[in-house]
């Protein structure tokens, strides 16, 4: 109980001062997680659309092994980026291990599966819905899956925060191939667990109550500027 | 939406272009936690005019990050995997730089009575014949593996509920033993900076066979291009420099003295 009392009052003392240290990792997490999302949605969505309309022969299992991926152990993805942007793997010629652009890749790699299961499920609801209409409408596969995609844009910002959710808190696969290197690669993960192993469990806590308001403040701005969640509207 | 993703395009080739006048060295835990780094890093980085990036790794880690080429120094404490991974010629030569001390900390009852251990082999004789919870790296690190050698010359068998191997980094190991009160072996640097000390205590230290030398190696540039070798043979130099010796032997954690310059000069 002490540790935290004291987590809260250190972190509240890190923001008010605006430790240098503090925003940069802050920064840092912000710009790999929001770029993994952004990365993730522009490959996710359209195949989540894809999936619900399309009928081709693998399907049910192409759909199986997404969801299953879902549950993808992010140190399992963290080794396998790892092994592939390593100078002795295929991808080692760019030199990108240990940079926030590998970080990138292991969280798109990581939240990719989770985004397209979520909006396939509203896809196909929506599409079960929308059947008849666009069909009669003569619409072509690519216009009928972007006419679901727009319509369903608000449950596919659900699959967008939850990839966030998950990018964000994440830590196992951007230890490995980011190595948390201070003022480079270190993020508030991977820095909550240097501090945790450190023993300083306070100053650990602290910087997980930044990441959750953090995690807070971005999912409430996006209901705002998407003007969802508000009493007037559904 | 088109602007968007140019600039994160660009963001990503910028963050992938930057290290031009970095050197990236992986170092094992109980250096980095000693916070020696932070005094030594910001004196490189004015006298030679260029950043070192540490990844903070397990010895057996960091010899991998070497023979994959993805840094170009490291600096490690495991005298037997460090000249195989020169005699595999995967790096140049071995630098000898430091030393430190690993140090035995248990619960302040000492059930075992390693205090009035006669050698670090007769401490480990005590743990294990009063089967006392004894908590391991378990990670084939440099500490690690200087617990296994201690272990085999105690002749003790080490078997049994009372030895747990937490697979795990120093930091994390600690706050296990902290845990469970059980006894743990350590560098003296890490326990020194632990926070969480509990009711663990530094029980016994002093044999010389504790001695934990710390060696600098440069990753051979022969057999990855893209390895900034003379970058790491001025970062070698500096390091075996009498400035680098006052930094080293005037470090203190509260008063205690952690380690001792011993490199020698060609």
């Amino acid at each position: 109980m002490n540790s935290m009392h004291q987590g809260f009052w250190d972190a509240w003392e890190l923001i008010i001062t605006f430790d240098r240290d503090l925003y940069e990792i802050v920064f840092l997490s912000l710009k790999v997680t929001v770029s993994a999302v952004i990365l993730a949605s522009l490959i996710a969505l359209p195949l989540g659309a894809f999936l619900a309309v399309f009928r081709f022969k693998f399907r049910r299992y192409v759909i199986a092994v997404l969801n299953a991926l879902m549950g993808l152990p992010p140190v399992v993805v963290g080794l396998f980026v790892y092994m592939l942007l390593s100078r002795a793997g295929p991808l080692g010629g760019f030199g990108l291990l240990f940079s926030p652009s590998a970080m990138i890749i292991a969280q798109v790699i990581i939240i990719v599966p989770l985004i397209a299961s979520i909006s396939h499920q509203a896809i196909r609801d929506l599409w079960s819905e929308y059947h008849d209409l666009l069909i009669s409408m003569n619409a072509t596969r690519f216009q009928r899956a972007k006419a679901l995609l727009w319509d369903g844009k608000r449950a596919l910002l659900t699959a967008i925060l939850a990839g966030f959710g998950r990018a964000i808190g994440e830590v196992g696969a951007i230890m490995i191939v980011g190595g948390n290197i201070e003022h480079a690669t270190r993020v508030l993960t991977t820095a909550i667990a240097l501090e945790t192993g450190k023993g300083n469990f306070a100053f650990a806590m602290g910087l997980g109550l930044v990441l959750i308001t953090l995690a807070i403040l971005i999912n409430l701005l996006i209901h705002i500027v998407g003007k969802t969640e508000r009493a007037s509207t559904w | 939406m088109r602007r968007l993703l140019g600039t994160l395009l660009a963001t990503l080739l910028i963050a992938s272009a930057s290290s031009a006048e970095t050197l990236r060295m992986a170092v094992t835990t109980s250096f980095y936690n000693s916070g020696l780094s932070e005094i030594l890093l910001p004196e490189i980085k004015s006298d030679l005019g260029f950043d070192i990036q540490l990844i903070v790794v397990g010895t057996g880690q960091a010899l991998r990050l070497g023979e994959a080429g993805d840094v170009d120094a490291i600096l490690v404490h495991s005298r037997a995997a460090e000249d195989q991974f020169i005699s595999a010629g995967y790096g140049t030569h071995r630098r000898e730089i430091m030393y430190n001390d690993f140090v035995f900390i248990g619960p302040s009852g000492d059930p075992a009575g390693i205090r009035q251990a006669s050698s670090a082999a007769d401490a480990l004789r005590a743990i294990a014949n009063a089967t006392a919870p004894f908590i391991s790296r378990g990670d084939d690190s440099g500490t690690h593996i200087k617990e296994q050698n201690l272990w085999s010359q105690s002749g003790a068998t080490v078997e049994g509920d009372w030895y747990r191997a937490a697979g795990a980094g120093m930091g994390t190991t600690l706050n296990v033993a902290s845990g469970m009160n059980a006894y743990v072996f350590s560098d003296r640097a890490s326990w020194l900076n632990f926070g969480n000390k509990g009711t663990l205590e530094l029980l016994y230290a002093g044999d010389p066979s504790l001695f934990n030398q710390y060696a600098y190696i440069p990753v051979n540039p022969a057999r990855w291009p893209h390895v900034q070798g003379d970058m790491a043979l001025t970062l070698e130099g500096w390091l075996a420099s009498e400035k680098a010796a006052a930094l080293i032997n005037g470090y203190t954690i509260n008063g205690e003295h952690l380690f001792t310059f011993n490199a020698t000069q060609p």
